[in-house]
């Protein structure tokens, strides 16, 4: 019988069939994502540690800003020098968390600055609206059109020579952020129902300012400068490491990565590895605050995050 | 319509769009120049110590009478202002201090150099934070993905100077495969070779630098456009998971890449001032930082009217691409 065979259906060794069940890329369930309060919670502590350090250890172990010590130039870390000590032998222990602090004693007083600043001129813009607020907005993308650390370059050389024009440089420069945050802020908050309840209510325009626009403004405003906070560390650091912050004989985490690039080339690591573990553990403390803060003020965000 | 049609359509929306930015940026490169003149003719640094240098203590006060005078500096402000602005206009940048030698030809020598290391830098930034964005998004969750995300958020902490400070300690001294600073060896002439192999670690470094924020933000991207309507298309017509991801997601996850991309200028800029600074390479970032240590006014105002229009120019030719990516987009200033 063979046209009966020739009749038969040709069948191909084939792979058996299989539902499509595999995993499909980006579809992978993520894992607890670590938008909790644990976030907060690290990054307070390590704030918290970091503060402490900055408050505590120069003022124990007695710091002295001027002192050098010939006989232990550049010891790498050991019991008495944790940190190691720099090319005057002075302790990078001490140095390394007093400048932290003058870091952030500088950042701190950047970030108050540009909140005013930008929390002003945020507010006038929104409730001034239409060519006001586009003029303002124009002059804003002005001053983000020069890099910051180049306006801030020219600023700290033509007013050189003190803690002062680091600060201004630095807050002069960076309330651009804060404004747009708290002009779209404003803006949408002005067409709320509850603002219009509250003017057909009868109330004055200093009680819905005071009232109803202002305390709604405050956390993104308050969240902005939080953010700024580790930029401004970066910047002092970068301008003094570039010669044009801080006076050198004051300890700062740019002052004293500023010897970094002699040091790596005699290959005392320690100068350039324990500020720079200071001013990552700084940066990214602050940014689990700020997320956490900002992932709780905004729940869309959050629902965001989770994609 | 017509392709041809669209096509003119989208080439008139292009031309407005350039135009638009264009007239923006005139009035705001002036207000920029206007303010860092202000700031310098308001500043405690006096001009005249600068035309004399050292000198200044030996020079009679006649001499020095007769210079601020023959200089204008006990004219107005704004007077001053009209005689600078005048000559920038006329493309005359002035004399450089640091440098002796008039403006034009420092920015004219150094500017090549920036703009090499400033382009591979950006093309390493790119492939770099492509290829970590698309394989932390392929598995969310997954480890690529939280060690992708993690160093990305600590390399955002750390400036440029500490990588570089990093990079020369391991691949310079440590391990010497590459040249420490400069442009050439001492005294080598810079052929291809040469610049090559100081380029690497420069480049490599700013490159790096600017990864962080474009890595999470591909990442970010990726993950929304995986969610859209024609992925999932794509996906209910069988294609493979590769062309998917590579043909399918991406390209509408690179739309909002590219504007970032040209944003993000002004971060570029500043990661060159310090890497140029650290490897002594002779371009014009790192010559704004000799220009600021020695007041050098003309060549700081120039440079930073420089990089204000570098930065504008940018922000424009990312909106033109994204106008000529996107057939979505119609431009509106």
């Amino acid at each position: 019988m063979a046209e009966l065979d020739l009749r038969r259906p040709v069948v191909r060794a084939e792979e058996p069939w299989r539902p499509a069940g595999r995993r499909r890329p980006g579809t992978l369930r993520a894992r607890a994502t670590w938008t909790g309060r644990g976030r907060l919670v690290a990054g307070l502590v390590a704030l918290g540690l970091l503060v402490a350090g900055a408050v505590l250890i120069p003022w124990l172990g007695g710091l002295d800003q001027g002192a050098v010590d010939y006989a232990a130039v550049r010891q790498p870390p050991s019991l008495a020098h944790p940190f190691g000590t720099d090319a005057v032998g002075r302790d990078l222990f001490l140095r390394a968390f007093a400048g932290l602090g003058v870091s952030l004693t500088v950042a701190a007083s950047c970030a108050v600055i540009s909140t005013v600043i930008g929390t002003l001129y945020g507010a006038v813009s929104g409730l001034l609206g239409g060519w006001p607020d586009r003029l303002l907005m124009r002059a804003v993308d002005g001053v983000n059109a020069v890099p910051h650390l180049l306006l801030g370059i020219v600023i700290v050389a033509l007013y050189r020579g003190s803690v002062l024009a680091v600060i201004a440089s630095i807050g002069l420069t960076h309330w651009t952020t804060v404004a747009r945050v708290v002009r779209s802020e404003v803006l949408s908050l002005r067409s709320r129902p509850f603002v219009d309840a509250a003017i057909s209510g009868g109330a004055s325009r200093r009680r819905v300012l005071g009232r109803h626009l202002l305390p709604a403004v405050v956390p993104p405003a308050v969240l902005s400068s939080v953010l700024i906070l580790p930029h401004a560390v970066w910047h002092e650091t970068a301008l003094s490491f570039l010669g044009l912050g801080l006076p050198p004989h004051l300890a700062s985490l740019g002052n004293i990565l500023a010897e970094g690039r002699q040091a790596v080339l005699l290959g005392s690591w320690w100068i350039v590895v324990f500020p720079s573990v200071l001013l990552a553990a700084t940066t990214l403390a602050v940014a689990g605050v700020a997320a956490w803060w900002r992932d709780r003020s905004r729940p869309r965000r959050r629902s965001e995050l989770a994609l | 319509m017509s392709t041809a049609t669209v096509g003119r359509r989208r080439g008139r929306e292009i031309g407005t769009l350039v135009a638009w930015r264009l007239g923006v940026a005139v009035p705001v490169v002036a207000v920029v120049a206007t303010a860092v003149f202000l700031l310098a003719a308001w500043s405690p640094f006096d001009p005249i110590y600068q035309y004399f240098g050292a000198g200044v203590f030996s020079a009679g006060d006649a001499a020095i009478a007769n210079a601020r005078v023959q200089l204008g500096l006990d004219d107005s402000v704004w007077s001053q202002l009209g005689r600078w602005a005048g000559g920038l206009l006329s493309g005359d940048l002035g004399q450089s201090l640091s440098f002796r030698q008039p403006v034009s030809t420092v920015v004219g020598q150094r500017l090549p150099w920036t703009l090499l290391l400033v382009t591979v830098g950006l093309v390493v930034a790119v492939v770099i934070s492509l290829v970590a964005g698309v394989t932390a998004a392929w598995r969310q969750g997954g480890w690529v993905d939280r060690g992708v995300t993690a160093v990305g958020h600590t390399l955002e902490g750390l400036p440029p100077f500490v990588l570089a400070l990093g990079a020369i300690a391991v691949f310079a001294v440590a391990w010497p495969v590459l040249p420490v600073a400069g442009l050439t060896d001492a005294g080598a002439a810079p052929t291809v070779d040469q610049v090559t192999r100081h380029l690497v670690l420069p480049a490599v470094v700013l490159g790096v630098s600017q990864t962080p924020w474009l890595v999470l933000h591909v990442r970010s991207s990726l993950l929304g456009a995986l969610d859209e309507d024609h992925v999932t298309g794509a996906r209910a017509r069988g294609l493979p998971e590769r062309v998917v991801m590579l043909r399918h997601a991406l390209p509408t996850a690179l739309l909002p890449f590219v504007t970032v991309l040209g944003n993000r200028l002004p971060e570029l800029v500043t990661g060159a001032v310090l890497v140029e600074t650290v490897f002594s390479w002779p371009g014009i970032a790192a010559a704004v930082v000799t220009a600021a240590l020695s007041v050098d006014f003309p060549l700081l105002a120039a440079l930073t009217l420089l990089t204000t229009a570098a930065v504008l120019l940018g922000a424009l030719l990312a909106d033109v691409a994204v106008l000529v990516l996107d057939p979505r987009v119609s431009a509106d200033g």
